[in-house]
């Protein structure tokens, strides 16, 4: 029977915990610049590329020099 | 050979351009910077956007005042002696390869631990170890890559601005509670515990009241939390005597909240709380959608955002150093370099000075001073650099006088009453009227649904739609502006606009265009030999009358002269074969009749008989007498011009006739002509431009900014538009117009709602289900109906 606590108790729980985590996320300014990240996250694949083959030729030299 | 773009910037490289690694750079400059990014692995930079740079400006000495430490101290956010953090503002940031390559900065100063754009701001947010690199450094760096920080004295003088999230948590707690109040609603809806005799769920039946009180809870914060604003504007209007539309808006949220806890308290019924929760949500996201500002300009710029921070002021032993702007002290020596900003008004003293006063006058001509000479706050030097004596304190200078003023400092927004507010006053009154009356009715037949009536109507009268109506009408209105580069302020300056009847402008740089003049030339006529003569002799000259006279004159063969000599101040000698011409003022070329014309004009001498003379005229912006013609059909005109008289003519060729011409306005008059059309009664469009305007501006019911540059600064405004669409300014008038109809015919349909809802209301049969039902349909379906008609209306404009 007070099943239906439990159950109305659960699911409160969870739409608080996901309003904390909005109250969180704009807090810390999530929301403030809503355009500049939706491009950021276009750059990220080529920044890495870029970093290892960077890595890269610096291993290729390092290994040059050892040899 | 065809013109290639270049690699950098994207401009046309002349013929004097720069090969390197197979590409091509207009300039030095340019090549600098893809040097940089190439040995530095980010020419991935020229990857995602191509031409994407801008070709970085010559700054010797420019930033050396950021050594200061205390100056340092003031911009930089976080400073710890270890790391510091500085917000810089960076105009030129336009596309993804800025960002990109800003926030890699570190790839080019190691000590630069994080960099973070943010793009509509444009501004980037750096950190460095202040122990190995410095702020001065870092600003270095920018400049050199083409990304120059603007850093003005406002950035030392600001408050701490503080971002103002308040809107966005009242939204998203409302937003929540509406949502779960909804789901716990939906009993009630679907009548699945309507009553015990009917048999409904069991289950349901026994719960109820858990649902109940748990809705209950959940619309405490809804009502006194986000709804929060509603009864203060409610009380400040009260107070004040004013029925704003917040009276009955707060009077239907009591009414709903106490009518449902006594509902659910007496077990009368289920109580309101879904229309309660949602009305607030509804009306929160209208204030939200309202509220789009144009995050890169700034509609609130005085005189400090143009103003440095620092100058080099030269002590009596002849050292330099970086003073504030602020300390400047009468009899303060100050040095000001090529393409400084002169910070007060001074004497000058050393050196020969070419003062652009566009930021003031909007006139780009720059003026000539010399030794003794007075020169104001507020232009800049063009010509190597002067020294000047300070005669003011900054603030009292001539200029940023005018901002004692007390326009500035009253909040134009209180002002004025809005369409929605204006009607708030006859709703309120109508809606009471009728609730009494129908209680008055059920207290004759049948006094136990009296108050049931009286609350029901105050419920479903609650002008949920009509304060929707506006605030969506007017914020899209404002996008569709906004898309055509006409960026207003706010959504009070569109309500503004559509009421004026009076439209002054200013002159120079507002109907007139900075960029390029024209000049006819009066007197003898030159021969082919004269002309080419002067063309060249012209060529050598860097003097601004010089090169536009030069890109006017019609193509000649280049050829070296003879004998070139360029008299400062006064115009310049040249000389090929046997022939000789002077060029300049009218002493110089020997005239000897004293010149009755205002405008700037340059005097031509061949062979030392007086020719002629190449008069300059405004270039006037194109379709400016169409713009006019319309205008004067509704609207009364002026012209209120800070120059003198030299235009007069040709502006009464272009204007209808009998326009009012008013020359020789300074500041002051400015501000003080509008007042006095105000005092008649007239509601006041401004159009201008330059800070000589910024008065006129701030006291017009709307002032509108010209600008042919956005992103360059322009005076305290309600609106900035683009230069080009100068044109297209009546049409954003009438649009204006036409907005505020469609604000007035979704009033009509809200109020149909209301009729509806009423006759339930009056008749007694208000069910939850037919508020829950009613409110957001009259809320949508108004929303959509403004959406709708205003992108029409956008689609029609240019």
């Amino acid at each position: 029977m007070s099943v239906i606590y439990v159950l109305l108790a659960i699911s409160i729980i969870v739409a608080i915990v996901f309003f904390a985590a909005f109250i969180f996320s704009v807090k810390n300014g999530q929301y403030d610049d809503s355009y500049t990240p939706s491009v950021r996250m276009l750059f990220e694949d080529e920044l890495v590329k870029q970093k290892k083959s960077l890595q890269k030729s610096n291993m290729d030299t390092s290994i040059e020099s050892n040899n | 050979m065809e013109k290639q773009p270049c690699y950098h910037c994207g401009d046309d490289c002349d013929s004097e351009s720069i090969q390197y690694d197979e590409k091509c750079f207009c300039c030095n400059g340019c090549k600098t910077v893809y040097e940089i990014f190439s040995e530095n692995d980010l020419s991935y930079y020229y990857d995602l956007q191509t031409s994407a740079g801008s070709t970085p400006t010559a700054i010797e000495g420019k930033y050396d005042f950021l050594e200061t430490e205390r100056i340092v101290e003031k911009l930089t956010e976080f400073n710890d002696g270890n790391l510091q953090i500085v917000n810089l503002y960076i105009p030129l940031i336009h596309c993804s390869s800025c960002i990109w390559v800003l926030e890699n900065l570190n790839k080019l100063n190691p000590f630069i631990s994080s960099s973070q754009v943010n793009f509509s701001k444009k501004t980037v947010r750096i950190s460095y170890n202040s122990q190995k690199t410095s702020l001065k450094d870092v600003v270095v760096l920018l400049a050199r890559i083409g990304y120059e920080p603007y850093i003005s004295l406002e950035d030392i003088d600001g408050k701490e601005k503080k971002v103002d999230r308040s809107l966005i948590y009242k939204l998203g707690v409302a937003g929540f509670v509406f949502g779960n109040v909804m789901f716990l609603s939906f009993p009630d809806y679907f009548d699945l515990s309507s009553s015990k005799t009917s048999g409904g769920e069991f289950w349901l039946n026994q719960y109820e009241v858990v649902f109940r009180w748990l809705m209950f809870a959940f619309s405490l914060p809804v009502v006194f939390y986000a709804g929060a604003d509603y009864f203060v504007s409610a009380y400040k209007g009260l107070r004040s005597k004013i029925l704003n539309i917040d009276v009955p808006i707060s009077l239907g949220i009591l009414v709903l909240f106490v009518r449902s806890t006594l509902e659910i308290m007496f077990d009368w019924g289920s109580g309101f709380f879904d229309s309660l929760t949602g009305l607030v949500f509804f009306l929160l996201l209208g204030k939200f959608f309202q509220q789009k500002t144009y995050s890169f300009l700034s509609f609130e710029r005085d005189y400090k955002s143009y103003f440095p921070i620092a100058v080099t002021k030269i002590n009596d032993d002849g050292t330099e150093e970086s003073t504030q702007v602020h300390e400047i002290k009468q009899g303060d020596l100050l040095l000001i370099r090529n393409g400084e900003l002169i910070p007060v008004d001074g004497l000058l003293y050393k050196g020969k000075a070419q003062i652009d006063y566009s930021f003031v006058t909007g006139e780009s001509v720059p003026v000539e001073r010399e030794f003794g000479d007075k020169v104001f706050a507020g232009g800049r030097q063009m010509n190597g650099p002067i020294e000047v004596e300070a005669l003011k304190s900054v603030s009292q200078s001539y200029l940023t006088q005018l901002w004692s003023n007390s326009v500035f400092k009253t909040d134009k927004s209180t002002r004025f009453q809005n369409i929605t507010d204006s009607i708030g006053k006859r709703f309120t009154i109508g809606v009471l009227t009728i609730a009494f009356l129908a209680t008055a009715y059920w207290l004759f037949f049948d006094p136990s649904l009296a108050m049931n009536v009286f609350t029901a109507v105050l419920i479903i009268a609650c002008p949920c739609a009509i304060a929707l109506a506006s605030p969506f009408t007017l914020g899209n209105m404002l996008r569709i502006f906004g898309q055509k580069k006409f960026y207003l302020r706010d959504t009070g300056a569109i309500e503004q606009l559509a009421q004026i009847d009076t439209a002054i402008f200013d002159k120079t740089g507002t109907i007139t265009t900075s960029k390029q003049s024209t000049a006819t030339y009066q007197g003898m006529p030159l021969t082919k030999e004269e002309e080419s003569l002067l063309k060249n002799t012209l060529r050598a000259s860097n003097h601004p009358l010089s090169r536009t006279l030069y890109d006017i004159l019609s193509d000649h063969n280049i050829y070296t002269l003879d004998d070139y000599e360029e008299h400062l101040g006064k115009g310049l000698e040249g000389s090929k074969g046997d022939r000789h011409i002077k060029i300049g003022s009218s002493e110089f070329v020997g005239r000897e009749e004293v010149s009755d014309n205002l405008n700037t004009a340059v005097h031509v001498a061949s062979n030392n008989a007086y020719k002629g003379k190449y008069v300059f005229h405004n270039q006037y912006r194109e379709g400016v007498s169409e713009v006019f013609e319309q205008m004067s059909e509704q609207l009364q005109l002026a012209i209120l011009s800070g120059d003198n008289e030299g235009e007069k003519r040709n502006l009464e060729k272009l204007l209808p006739k009998l326009t009012p011409l008013y020359f020789n306005q300074k500041p002051e008059d400015k501000l003080a002509f509008i007042t006095s059309l105000q005092e008649q009664g007239k509601k006041v469009l401004m159009v201008g431009d330059g800070l000589n305007d910024a008065g006129a501006l701030a006291q017009a019911e709307v002032g509108i900014a010209i600008s042919e540059n956005i992103n360059v600064f322009s005076p305290a405004c309600d609106g900035i538009m683009d230069a080009s669409k100068f044109q297209q300014l009546y049409q954003y008038i009438i649009a204006s117009k036409k907005a505020m109809k469609i604000i007035k015919l979704s009033f009509l349909l809200s109020l149909l709602y209301n009729v509806v809802g009423l006759y339930f209301a009056v008749t007694g049969q208000l069910e939850p289900v037919i508020a829950a039902i009613l409110m957001p349909l009259s809320s949508i379906s108004v929303v959509g109906f403004t959406t709708l008609m205003t992108n029409l209306l956008g689609k029609k404009l240019k």
